[in-house]
């Protein structure tokens, strides 16, 4: 794994962070969205255990974009979610609604964020993801 | 009592009469360069002569939220009024030196950045306002897009009943059955602006989704 950046400006390298969902599970949107946006800025790959919600992922763009611009070499970010069973069947969708609403958040999903100047494109289809990276 | 019989029998005539002639926030929603600024403006067009803003190759050409207020639309005989509401493309990163591609300076590729990330943030401010959404997507891109998902998880959250357009089936690489699969759970109608290709079957669906407002 490369060594671990500063913070955004010239590339020197990137990790891999990974945020269990225990990690974000008792913040508020603003506070989640703080969390993983100050992972990103660290020029780090984040990979979240669980989704955001709609709504957080909105904000999620709207705080990145009022960050483009603000801090230095900041592009903005890529971001994928990954659940792996998005055609299931209706009783499988309405078993993991109930597991989801037990355990407070979708844990078979996986969310991958990463900031724009070293990830270039997340490809996905429902059976694979690739991670496009900048030279 | 008598009274307040009679007070919600006319609030009710009052109210279902204005809610039939009051104006339909129609949305157009989704990724940069998609065509939903071409596809408003094809709408526009036909039913009141003009457009609603311009288009262009360069991502990014709408970065204000565009109106067009009091559109009728007429299909087989029924006419609807609809306010036309164009947004600027949804996007998770924004370069200015994706700009310069095009042969645009440096100053106002910033300049053109700038505007299309605080585009992108009202668009998202809009989304509440909306009474049915239109998400127009490139149907010669893949389809599986994050920024596709949230717009369209936002619109379910907020009960906004959504119209998936996958446009530009006019070119070779279109791939309409791509995006149905991709969301098995949503009304997919293609279509071309550029060409007005296959609109009849985008009104009939307008008109439909108008009835569960």
């Amino acid at each position: 794994m490369a060594k671990r950046g500063k913070r955004v400006g010239k590339i020197k390298g990137f990790a891999i962070h990974f945020l269990p969902y225990s990690e974000i599970k008792n913040l508020n949107t603003p506070e989640r969205i703080k969390k993983i946006l100050g992972i990103v800025l660290g020029n780090n790959i984040l990979i979240i255990q669980g989704r955001l919600r709609a709504e957080e992922e909105t904000r999620l763009i709207e705080d990145t974009m009022a960050l483009i611009g603000h801090v230095k070499n900041f592009r903005g970010i890529e971001l994928a979610v990954v659940s792996g069973n998005e055609n299931d069947s209706f009783i499988e969708k309405l078993r993991r609604k109930i597991v989801t609403t037990i355990s407070g958040g979708d844990l078979e999903a996986i969310t991958i964020v990463g900031p724009a100047t070293i990830v270039k494109e997340i490809k996905k289809n429902p059976q694979k993801i690739e991670l496009l990276l900048n030279k | 009592m008598v009274i307040r019989v009679f007070k919600n029998f006319f609030s009710k005539v009052f109210s279902n009469l204005f809610r039939n002639r009051r104006s339909i926030k129609l949305g157009f929603y989704g990724p940069p360069n998609a065509g939903k600024t071409s596809l408003a403006n094809r709408i526009c067009k036909d039913f009141t002569g003009e457009e609603i803003g311009s288009v262009s190759k360069i991502p990014h050409e709408t970065r204000n939220v565009q109106f067009k207020e009091k559109v009728e639309i007429e299909y087989k005989g029924k006419k609807m009024i609809f306010k036309m509401i164009d947004t600027p493309g949804i996007a998770t990163r924004i370069d200015y030196e994706d700009f310069l591609k095009y042969k645009m300076k440096k100053k106002d590729a910033k300049k053109r950045a700038k505007e299309a990330t605080q585009g992108v943030i009202e668009s998202i401010k809009w989304l509440d306002d909306m009474d049915i959404v239109v998400v127009v997507l490139d149907a010669t891109e893949n389809p599986y897009n994050q920024v596709n998902i949230t717009i369209i998880g936002n619109l379910v959250a907020r009960k906004i009943p959504v119209l998936i357009v996958a446009n530009k089936i006019d070119l070779k690489k279109a791939d309409v059955k791509r995006i149905e699969a991709a969301f098995p759970e949503y009304e997919v109608v293609g279509i071309s602006a550029k060409y007005g290709k296959n609109l009849e079957e985008f009104y009939e669906s307008i008109f439909r989704l108008s009835k569960k407002i």
